[in-house]
């Protein structure tokens, strides 16, 4: 009798707990992977695709979409390149409060030009930003990506892997969110129109 | 009239003995190039449907418009690195689809013979493992296409 009422107890604490987690759960607006307070600030020294030396406080007070990749990636990298544009023209005019660093990981190849004409290709708000292989390790570091150079192809040409994620920074640099290539357009979209509406950054 | 009924009922023999290749039970279709600047290595996609009642393999491809062209396929961990290797053979089971499509199986095609742009089409033949070919037509698509 005794035990039963300890069991019932326990059930409705732990359904009082369940609860708790669901509301909580409710309460954020976000849809994509809210990584607030675990991840870094944005914080690195590259070179824009002009050839010009640039640090995270160049792109404050703008939302930052950052993204590992390479030019020589046929496949994963465009593709993702290409939803965010689709994602960019679905903002409009808010879309401008908006920048995406596509932050080469393969340095040797993707010079600054390069990086320009990738760039463009896709959207007007797309940078390439490369670097000394130490900065851009260390900026990939910083936020968990992984990647790594696989050799050993004929013609001196190689892959690289790479982390797929996409990171989201608010106005102020602070790490917010995280969209990995599984997120739909529409989380992107839902969660990138509350970052870009005035107040929706603190 | 007669001999003609003769030939017909010949052929009408022979026909099923015929096998149709890999290459003539494939239907091609939504064949597409994502175009890249300054020829960058580029991803090709198509979808190919197996209407025969055997299984047809891809083995290889070839264009003239690129000096290379291989079969490749990306995948992503669910650390969600991503990652790109070549493939020796892509099977079409019978009554089957396989779809080249982005983030997953994809022709990478490089070092272009002449420039291209959007609004092209490039021809790509289809190596078979029976020896059977297939040209598709292929559309040139911009860069930031979406499938």
């Amino acid at each position: 009798m005794k035990l039963s009422r300890f069991a019932r107890l326990a059930c409705l604490l732990v359904a009082g707990m369940l609860l708790a987690a669901c509301q909580h759960e409710a309460a954020t607006p976000w849809q994509l992977t809210d990584i607030s307070g675990h991840m870094p600030d944005l914080a690195f020294q590259l070179t824009d695709d002009q050839g010009k030396t640039v640090t995270a406080t160049d792109y404050q007070g703008k939302v930052a979409l950052l993204y590992f990749g390479y030019t020589h990636c046929p496949d994963v990298c465009p593709l993702t390149l290409a939803h965010l544009h689709v994602v960019m023209q679905r903002l409009g005019k808010v879309a401008d409060g908006a920048q995406i660093l596509f932050v080469s990981v393969d340095p040797a190849r993707d010079t600054p030009a390069a990086l320009h004409a990738y760039a463009t290709a896709f959207d007007p708000h797309v940078i390439g930003l490369t670097g000394s292989p130490a900065d851009i390790e260390a900026l990939t570091k910083r936020y968990r990506a992984a990647f790594s150079r696989e050799p050993g192809k004929e013609g001196g040409s190689y892959d690289v892997s790479h982390s797929s994620g996409i990171y989201i920074f608010d106005a102020h640099g602070k790490a917010r969110l995280l969209a990995t290539p599984t997120d739909s357009q529409d989380k992107l979209v839902h969660d990138l129109h509350l970052l870009l509406s005035p107040g929706g950054a603190t | 009239m007669k001999r003609y009924l003769l030939w017909l009922g010949l052929t009408a023999l022979l026909a099923p003995a015929v096998q149709a290749t890999q290459a003539d039970q494939i239907k091609a279709s939504h064949a597409w190039i994502r175009l890249l600047p300054a020829d960058l290595p580029a991803g090709g996609y198509v979808t190919l449907d197996n209407q025969g009642s055997s299984a047809a393999t891809l083995v290889s491809v070839h264009s003239a418009a690129y000096a290379s062209a291989m079969l490749h396929q990306s995948t992503t961990d669910p650390a969600g690195n991503s990652d790109m290797h070549m493939l020796d053979r892509l099977i079409v089971p019978a009554h089957g689809q396989v779809s080249l499509a982005p983030a997953g199986y994809h022709l990478m095609l490089q070092q272009a013979t002449h420039a291209l742009k959007p609004g092209d089409t490039v021809d790509i033949t289809l190596d078979f493992a029976d020896g059977s070919h297939q040209r598709v037509p292929f559309q040139v698509r911009p860069a930031n296409a979406t499938d």
